[in-house]
């Protein structure tokens, strides 16, 4: 389960030959990408900048990972954040989940972000012509949030965990 | 009781401060009442940390809620809604 903050870049091709390695057993990975656009809100934004609560936020992602881990049967999950200035185009986030099948891997990983965007203590700072902005929450993240509590209390019952 | 304060965001630019130290009289024994107590400060502080305004709080970097009771030497943390990913 690696969860990874850092400043430098990472090669996606080279994660995901890591994490399928890991287990032959695997046969989906579903990754979700997370890159800078180059336009918010109207404004062109030249560079953004991330900040983060270092110790909180593994431990948030940790946590994240392990409620998705209870929810869905999943191998691996891993979760790489960047930090600091970061340009358009650059990627800023990667989740990536195994599992034998599709469809765990598919909803852990959609669960993952939307947990990561609300409680993960991550904060974006965009350079715009107008000066630089902290980047206000969303409410669609709340909502993407409030879908997974309605829709996965109670637990599914798993008929065995081979 | 000792506590730490830790700022983050917009909340530690308004403040022009990211970290403190704060020795904080008996009465004042939840996270709710550390925000309280600072915003007592008035100017910036009182602003900053108003009620109704969307701010996130922290106690021992776990999501913590007005109601958190504090221990010694804990750590405190305000910030606003994250923004990540």
């Amino acid at each position: 389960m690696p969860i990874r903050v850092q400043t430098e870049d990472f090669d996606l091709a080279v994660e995901l030959a890591q994490l399928r390695q890991a287990n032959p057993k695997i046969g989906a990975v579903v990754t979700f990408l997370g890159t800078v656009r180059d336009l918010n809100d109207g404004s062109s934004i030249a560079q953004m900048e991330l900040e983060h609560y270092p110790g909180m936020t593994e431990k948030a992602l940790s946590t994240i990972v392990d409620q998705a881990r209870q929810r869905w049967e999943i191998f691996d999950a891993l979760v790489i954040h960047r930090i600091g200035p970061l340009l358009p185009q650059d990627q800023i986030v990667l989740v990536a989940v195994s599992s034998a099948h599709r469809g765990d891997a598919f909803a852990a990983c959609e669960f993952i972000i939307d947990y990561l965007k609300t409680e993960a203590p991550f904060w974006k700072k965009e350079h715009t012509p107008q000066g630089a902005r902290w980047v206000d929450a969303r409410t669609s993240d709340d909502e993407a949030l409030a879908k997974w509590e309605q829709d996965a209390l109670p637990l599914p019952i798993r008929e065995s965990k081979k | 009781m000792k506590i730490q304060l830790r700022f983050f965001a917009s909340i530690r630019e308004a403040l022009n401060l990211s970290q403190e130290t704060l020795e904080v009289p008996a009465a004042v024994a939840t996270v709710g009442d550390v925000r309280a107590y600072l915003r007592a400060r008035g100017g910036v502080w009182a602003e900053v940390l108003a009620d109704g305004r969307a701010l996130r709080m922290a106690f021992n970097q776990e999501l913590a809620s007005a109601d958190t009771v504090l221990a010694d030497n804990g750590e405190v943390a305000f910030f606003p809604p994250v923004t990540g990913g």
